[in-house]
């Protein structure tokens, strides 16, 4: 099959050809490199959006309370609206099929320790649905159940970082670490795509928190998901139908903004899901445009190449060479220098991608790059255009009478 | 070891066509040195072109060697000009970017030799048309006279059983022509049949047989006593 003296004629073609070579391979070259760019800073400014909305489920409701700022049904204004299991209960019940996921939490700040580390966390005391609307993720052991929070169990999980602080290298698995005084059991430790904050964080049973720390039963503020079956403007109406319940329960004015606050995510998911949707296009665009400058480049070279060499290959015929090796010789050293052009192209474009990506953050594109099967993937679709743009024209040139070719001058 | 009878080809032009060839009978035997003459337009590259097998006839017999040329596919024809002929051009037709040995090598490449073997014989031929020492030069880098001597090694070079050549001497001064002529009388001496085109009546005059083309038909066929060349240089 490998035909080392079609190889020595192909290589010895590029070699005193360089300028035809080094334009036809400069084109190519150029279309990937500008491709992968292109389509490297459009991921980056995608990644960026990605980011900003990573860390929480994009279907969550936050609920909080405050302090009223209007007097309402006889009651004074400035009262403190404190929420208690109750009220979490009131809300998972009575909208049982609007909710996906469900956590109260509590929030504590304590001094935890470690043998001889120690250092400042928060803690959030939380139901199990909490894992799921803050998209932890359990590197070992296992995340809170219910059996925690019926028993009220000591149990923490506990952030990477947390595990990193304290327990320098060892695992922490199983392990006590002391909260404030009061020894707690790790049962998980976990990771959390939200940034180095958000692995600085220890879970408790919201049951264990409220009976250690004032033996009560309030909550701090309820987290949930909707059901994400329901579009934007549902979940909307759903969010505004809480408020005005909880209002009510609460003896809240209307117009009180400040008593209660529920913000719904879904008000930015909107505007976000519309943007990305843009940005595809843009980069849909962006890619198709350069390949198929691409393409038309390395077509026009074919056609200029073969046009060239149209008194060789009548020599050649003169010579005894059979149609089909004139086609071989010719797509052969085009797909070949496509190929390492696309390569070329393809080391530089990630390159400058590699080399200035981590200034561009300023300007919201974050981690600029493309996934090698892409741009493989396109230099592929470059490859076989040229080697269909140069086979035509080579086909037709391998079937003219040589003696045409012969007084082509 | 030629035969050819009742020869015709035409082209379009246009709507019309033009009748270039007009029934030519032609034999040619073992060891011969044949010029075609004729005025330009008179056929005769036409007729060389179609014996070489670069271009086909409408109709008529072309027997070479025995062997029927007609309906040939291009891999078959490819396969006979490679094995049965060798081409001089008035413009040498090397490749430029090969070397003088490489281009002599060419004709063996496609008879599929081994490397080895292919610079073995490219370079005995090289070595006969007294070229050893220029092998590795481009054919920019030869003159006139050396560029048609690597054409003559590579037409060489397959060891072909005619040779044909179209003006092998129009593009050369009077001197080098002779020269190159004074090969070609020693390869024809040697016994290689030579079928030629010319314009030129002394270069005419030193093959052993001129045929005369007008309007597409063979006007005169006669045997000439051969003009050695030699006495020139």
């Amino acid at each position: 099959m490998f035909d080392i003296d079609l190889w020595r004629e192909i290589f010895q073609s590029i070699n005193m050809n360089r300028t035809r070579s080094l334009l036809s391979g400069f084109t190519v070259a150029f279309a990937i490199l500008l491709f992968t760019i292109l389509f490297g800073i459009a991921n980056g400014l995608q990644n960026t959006f990605a980011e900003a909305f990573v860390d929480d489920a994009n279907n969550s409701i936050t609920i909080r309370s405050g302090r009223t700022t209007k007097a309402h049904k006889g009651l004074q204004a400035g009262r403190q609206i404190q929420f208690k299991n109750e009220d979490f209960n009131y809300v998972k019940e009575d909208f049982e099929d609007k909710i996906e996921f469900i956590t109260a939490r509590i929030y504590k700040n304590f001094q935890a320790s470690y043998k001889g580390e120690q250092n400042v966390y928060d803690i959030r005391a939380v139901h199990p649905d909490h894992q799921y609307l803050e998209k932890t993720i359990i590197k070992e052991g296992r995340y809170l159940n219910q059996n925690d929070l019926n028993n009220k169990t000591k149990f923490v999980v506990i952030g990477r970082l947390v595990e990193e602080d304290l327990f320098l290298k060892t695992t922490a698995l199983g392990k006590y670490i002391n909260l404030g005084g009061i020894q707690f059991k790790v049962i998980g430790v976990f990771t959390d795509d939200g940034g180095d904050n958000e692995e600085r964080k220890i879970y408790m049973p919201v049951s264990t928190a409220q009976y250690l720390y004032g033996n009560n039963d309030y909550i701090d503020q309820i987290n949930l998901t909707y059901n994400p079956e329901m579009d934007a403007d549902r979940a909307l109406a759903f969010s505004t139908l809480l408020t005005k319940k909880l209002k009510n329960r609460f003896s809240v004015a209307r117009s009180d903004q400040r008593a209660i606050r529920v913000r719904n995510m879904a008000e930015g998911t909107k505007a976000i899901s519309q943007m990305t949707v843009g940005l595809t296009f843009i980069i849909l665009i962006i890619g198709l445009g350069t390949l198929i400058a691409g393409i038309v480049g390395v077509s026009n070279i074919m056609i200029f190449i073969v046009k060239e060499r149209t008194k060789e290959i009548g020599i050649r015929k003169a010579l005894g060479a059979s149609p089909k090796s004139i086609v071989s010789i010719i797509l052969i050293e085009s797909i070949f220098i496509t190929a390492i052009a696309g390569y070329i192209g393809l080391l530089l474009g990630v390159g400058v991608l590699e080399l200035v990506g981590p200034s561009l953050k300023d300007y919201f594109i974050k981690d600029p790059g493309v996934s090698n099967s892409l741009v493989i993937g396109a230099t592929l679709t470059l490859i076989i255009a040229g080697a269909i743009a140069g086979y035509l024209p080579a086909k037709k040139a391998s079937k003219i009478k040589p003696i045409i070719a012969l007084r082509n001058d | 070891m030629l035969k050819i009878h009742q020869l015709h080809k035409s082209y379009p032009i246009g709507d019309s066509s033009l009748h270039v060839l007009k029934g030519i009978d032609l034999n040619v035997e073992e060891g011969e040195m044949v010029a075609i003459m004729g005025s330009s337009g008179s056929g005769k590259s036409t007729l060389l072109n179609i014996i070489g097998m670069l271009d086909e006839a409408d109709s008529g017999e072309y027997i070479l060697d025995e062997l029927p040329i007609k309906n040939l596919t291009e891999k078959k024809a490819a396969v006979y000009r490679n094995k049965f002929l060798g081409f001089i051009f008035q413009s040498f037709n090397l490749i430029n970017y090969k070397n003088a040995l490489e281009n002599v090598a060419l004709p063996l490449y496609y008879q599929g030799l081994k490397r080895k073997e292919r610079q073995e014989k490219a370079m005995y031929h090289l070595g006969k048309v007294g070229l050893a020492d220029w092998a590795k030069h481009l054919p920019k880098e030869l003159s006139g006279g050396q560029k048609q001597r690597v054409a003559i090694a590579r037409a060489l070079a397959a060891n072909p059983k005619l040779l044909l050549a179209d003006e092998p001497t129009g593009a050369l001064d009077t001197k080098t022509s002779y020269d190159i002529m004074a090969f070609i009388q020693q390869l024809n001496d040697e016994g290689k049949t030579i079928l030629m085109v010319t314009h030129e009546e002394d270069i005419a005059n030193m093959c052993k047989r001129i045929v005369r083309l007008k309007d597409g038909v063979i006007m005169e066929d006669v045997k000439v006593t051969q003009v050695r060349a030699e006495q020139y240089v």
